[in-house]
């Protein structure tokens, strides 16, 4: 009988919250800028003052939708708002208006591929719901401060079918979600700023069993990279009190990033009972099949089939197509690059290799991008018409990243333009031979290998600028 | 005569034609609350400087021929309606020192009319009560009988209204807070349909229940009223995005042939007798102006009472959560300056709330809970159903349906203040009308052996004041119940 990790199998579904980029909040008329002087964007609406009421904001209703659109869901022609009744200071009004019974998006799902395969991943619902406002530990009293400027930012909740079997997928999974997310420019999905969040539902089970775990709810998931490592650890652990013969307690538990371990809330939260209603304060949402299909005709293509596009129409390989689909923005960069006549797999290559170590460097994203596609393409150019080596191609691409000078100018200015003067190239080879005698007799008596050690003699006394191509077939002609 | 005796209509001829100045009106309004106010306390604050620099407006609008409605017309508000940067309690020591930096949509509209605001009335804390004994702060008395309740939970009002402490007021009725305090005062007090006037910045008791409403002294200033203050608001999605006709315009209209209902579920066994005589004669008068009465059923009323403490306890429960002492109003101070949260909140809200006000959040709280919803607030709201569509079937035969507005006039003061059934009780007729959001209105249908108003009650179909308005109008140019004033 198997024992340890590989007699299990993990079930994990995630709840996903992603704050949306309205301008406004989803009940009143405050602004969502982030970053702002505690309780300066709150108004008695979301202060949750007496006898004010709220007023349901239409571009939150419409994100929702493309949302579901976009992930292959039904949207319900008719739902609505309940609340979800708990004391919290940060909730000021004693009750969160969230979507309960009827939410707006139901039964979709999206693709990840893992290991080379295609995996669907089932989408439960997305429901609309207010976020809540922060509570401040500061000044070490017996007492906290509020900050309300985020109370009633609007929020989608992405619930996922318990169909992710792995970390891995689970990683792969939100790294889609983000995605879309971008694409449809609902949510920036920064986790680290808090503006996507990730609660993870998790259990194991023995392989081959059909029925559930016991499940805990992992929370506070504040940044991609600690999705894979706050499952690897809970899966473990699971499978650790199963092994010792003790029993999962269904209950919810904090990442502690720090630690790298999950920990219990023990009675931090005791179960709640939210006692949820129909918001009485709101009209339920009637979404028209009209409303639907204009909002769907606007979807901007996503990023599934902008790969599959890639591939066909550019024929670069599937995973230069991956990479440069996994931004919106840094797959509108290349194709512009490729419109304005750049070889498609060229792009690519200085994309993915140069622009994105730069960018990286600088902890850029493409938006910041200092270089625009045709600057790219105009050095392309130099390279193909043989004005410039590949070599010193990318001396010129990292100057005309930081100065912000075209190609064509640096190759001027810093005398950059490759040597194509047979004469002139012949000359330097034969300096080189005669000083490197013992290299010739080695070559001629078959070291062939030495002839790059000859090509790299030559280019470094021409500053890289000789023409290698020509350089390669006049060497070969000399050494006969 | 004295000014503050008058009616609207009449002050209105009288300002218009500048025979009198706002000032006097208030004058007289202020003498009369002078003399009577420690009697009756139907005021919870007096805003009688604010009143004066209203007044100059209106003294202005009306030398420029700019009057509307209500320019220079003294008017009460109820406190549970927000006024900006005035005091508005709700008659609950949780908001003992509350004042809102807006302006409930009511206010403002009655604002926009030119109404000069006399001040804020008292009411059952929070809306919650049927005879303001419930107020966190003190009782109002009947004008008719200073041992005896004015009704609630708009007391206030009702009795400011009666004793001309102002021309008219505002009140809310969750289930029946307008129109039974209205009965007991002897005064108008009309319900508009659900969705008819903006529910913003009137401090919610039961949301889906809830509605504005006006008290006057006869039937016409309650038209003018409801012309202030009727219409969609933005910042209320459960008012009604409908046109609002001109509810003055259909009084004096011919109402011959009218078909009035008289549900049989409401003449019960252990109605007042002189209450029942009232009304039955009431309807005799409505017969002899050529109305039809036709005999309706509304067969699940039985449960109206029943019904309406489950759902309006669920929504005041959570409508009540935001009291807790974090961000305005009362907070319990601290004893050992090391109460937790939970302390805090426990003692904020034990020691703000009333007696009644926590048996309904515990009411309430109870219904929505785990294992209970379905039992409690699920069959509640398939009760409420029923009742609406009760009322839908009645009037596919009647335009408007006529009962007593409560079993009883005006009862003791203490006399059922430990017996919270039996005040429940005392709703009995009126809390369908909120559960079914039809309109209805009570007026002056005749007195007991005592001496104390009875109310009858028109009830129309949705949306449908304008029926109410016409039969009711015809009905108070016909008797002279209305023009009875208590000795005071």
């Amino acid at each position: 009988m198997k024992s340890g990790v590989g007699k299990y199998e993990a079930v994990i579904g995630l709840e996903v919250h992603a704050q949306m980029l309205t301008d406004t909040k989803i009940f009143c008329g405050c602004s969502t800028k982030f970053g702002s002087e505690p309780n300066t964007q709150t108004c008695p609406v979301c202060i949750g003052m007496p006898g004010v009421l709220p007023v349901l904001n239409k571009k939150a209703v419409e994100f929702a939708i493309k949302t579901g659109l976009a992930m292959n869901c039904k949207i319900s022609p008719y739902s609505r708002f309940s609340r979800k009744n708990y004391f919290y200071p940060d909730l000021p009004k004693g009750y969160q208006i969230s979507q309960y019974d009827l939410p707006i998006c139901e039964g979709g799902y999206i693709e990840v591929v893992v290991d080379g395969k295609v995996k669907r991943i089932g989408i439960t619902r997305i429901h609309m719901e207010e976020d809540a406002g922060k509570n401040i530990h500061e000044g070490g009293g017996n007492y906290s401060f509020v900050d309300l400027n985020r109370a009633g930012i609007p929020l989608m909740e992405i619930v996922s079918e318990p169909d992710i079997r792995s970390p891995k997928e689970a990683a792969e999974y939100m790294k889609k979600l983000r995605t879309i997310l971008r694409y449809l420019g609902v949510c920036d999905g920064n986790m680290e700023q808090g503006s996507l969040r990730c609660d993870a539902n998790v259990s194991i089970r023995p392989v081959g069993q059909k029925e559930y775990g016991t499940r805990t709810e992992v929370k506070n998931i504040n940044s991609f990279k600690f999705v894979e490592k706050a499952l690897e650890y809970e899966i473990k652990r699971q499978i650790k009190v199963v092994e010792e013969g003790g029993r999962v307690i269904q209950e919810t538990r904090l990442w502690d990033s720090n630690k790298g371990i999950t920990e219990s809330m023990r009675g931090k939260e005791e179960a709640h009972d939210y006692r949820y209603f129909p918001e009485p304060d709101l009209v339920p949402i009637t979404a028209g099949q009209e409303w639907i299909d204009e909002i769907r005709i606007k979807l901007p293509e996503l990023p599934d089939a902008k790969r599959e596009r890639f591939v066909s129409e550019y024929g670069i390989p599937e995973y230069d197509a991956d990479l440069l689909t996994s931004e919106k923005a840094v797959a509108e960069w290349f194709e512009e690059a490729v419109r304005l006549g750049g070889g498609p797999k060229a792009v690519s290559n200085w994309m993915m290799g140069e622009l994105m170590r730069l960018l990286n460097e600088e902890n850029k994203g493409i938006e910041e991008c200092p270089l625009k596609p045709i600057q790219l393409v105009d050095m392309l150019k130099l390279i193909d018409n043989g004005t410039i080596s590949g070599k010193i191609a990318k001396t010129v691409f990292e100057e005309m990243y930081k100065s912000g000078k075209d190609a064509g100018q640096i190759v001027e200015e810093k005398g950059l333009v490759q040597i194509s003067d047979a004469v002139e190239i012949e000359k330097t080879i034969d300096e080189i031979l005669a000083k490197s005698q013992k290299e010739v007799e080695r070559y001629k008596a078959g070291d062939e290998k030495l002839v790059g050690f000859f090509v790299g003699q030559v280019m470094k006394a021409t500053k890289g600028k000789a023409n290698p191509q020509m350089v390669n077939e006049l060497l070969k002609k000399k050494l006969g | 005569m004295k000014l503050n005796e008058l009616t609207i209509s009449e002050l209105r001829r009288l300002l218009d034609n500048r025979e009198i100045k706002p000032q006097e009106v208030l004058d007289d309004i202020y003498s009369r609350i002078d003399a009577v106010e420690d009697k009756v306390k139907s005021y919870i604050t007096i805003t009688k400087d604010a009143a004066y620099e209203m007044a100059k407006d209106a003294e202005h609008a009306i030398l420029e021929n700019k009057t509307s409605f209500l320019t220079g017309i003294p008017v009460a508000v109820k406190d549970n309606m927000c006024t900006k940067d005035i005091l508005t309690t709700c008659a609950s020591k949780i908001l003992y020192n509350f004042k809102p930096p807006y302006e409930s949509t009511v206010t403002t509209r009655l604002k926009e009319q030119g109404y000069i605001l006399t001040g804020k009335t008292n009411l059952d804390e929070f809306a919650m009560g049927s005879s303001t004994e419930n107020s966190g702060f003190h009782t109002t008395r009947n004008p008719w009988d200073m041992k005896r309740v004015p009704g609630g939970s708009s007391g206030g009002s009702a009795a400011a209204v009666a004793a001309d402490e102002c021309i008219a007021a505002i009140g809310s009725d969750t289930g029946g807070s307008i129109r039974q305090p209205a009965s007991l005062c002897g005064v108008v007090g009309l319900k508009p349909t659900y969705g008819r006037v903006s529910r913003f910045g009137l401090i919610a008791f039961a949301s889906s229940l809830d509605q504005v409403g006006p008290i006057t002294k006869n039937v016409t200033d309650a038209a003018i009223m409801l012309n202030a203050i009727a219409g969609h608001d933005p910042k209320d999605s459960t008012s009604a995005p409908i046109d609002v006709p001109d509810f003055a315009e259909v009084l004096g209209q011919e109402i011959k042939g009218l078909k009035i209902g008289i549900p049989k579920e409401y003449f019960i066994e252990g109605m007042d007798k002189d209450v029942e005589d009232s009304v039955r004669s009431a309807i005799k008068k409505l017969e002899s102006l050529g109305v039809i009465p036709v005999e309706v059923s509304l067969p699940h009323a039985g449960y109206a009472v029943a019904t309406y403490y489950i759902l309006a306890t669920s929504e005041a429960s959570s409508n009540l959560a935001r009291y807790d002492g974090v961000k305005y109003g009362f907070r319990s101070s601290s004893q050992s300056g090391k109460e937790d949260l939970l302390e805090m909140y426990m003692n904020t809200r034990s020691q703000g709330f009333g007696t009644e006000v926590k048996r309904r959040i515990m009411l309430g709280t109870y219904a929505l809970s785990a294992g209970y919803y379905d039992a409690y607030y699920k069959k509640g709201q398939q009760v409420r159903t029923l009742i609406k569509q009760d009322f839908d079937n009645a009037f596919k035969n009647v335009d408007v349906i006529v009962t007593p507005t409560s079993p009883s006039a005006a009862f003791k003061i203490g006399e059922k203040a430990t017996d919270p059934l039996q005040m429940y009780l005392s709703d009995i007729f009126t809390i369908s009308v909120n559960l079914a959001g039809v309109p209805a209105i009570s007026i002056p249908c005749g007195f007991t052996k005592d001496n104390l108003p009875v109310g009858l009650q028109i009830i129309g179909k949705h949306f449908d004041e304008e029926s109410i308005f016409k039969l009711a109008y015809a009905y108070e140019q016909s008797t002279e119940w209305h023009l009875r004033r208590p000795s005071l």
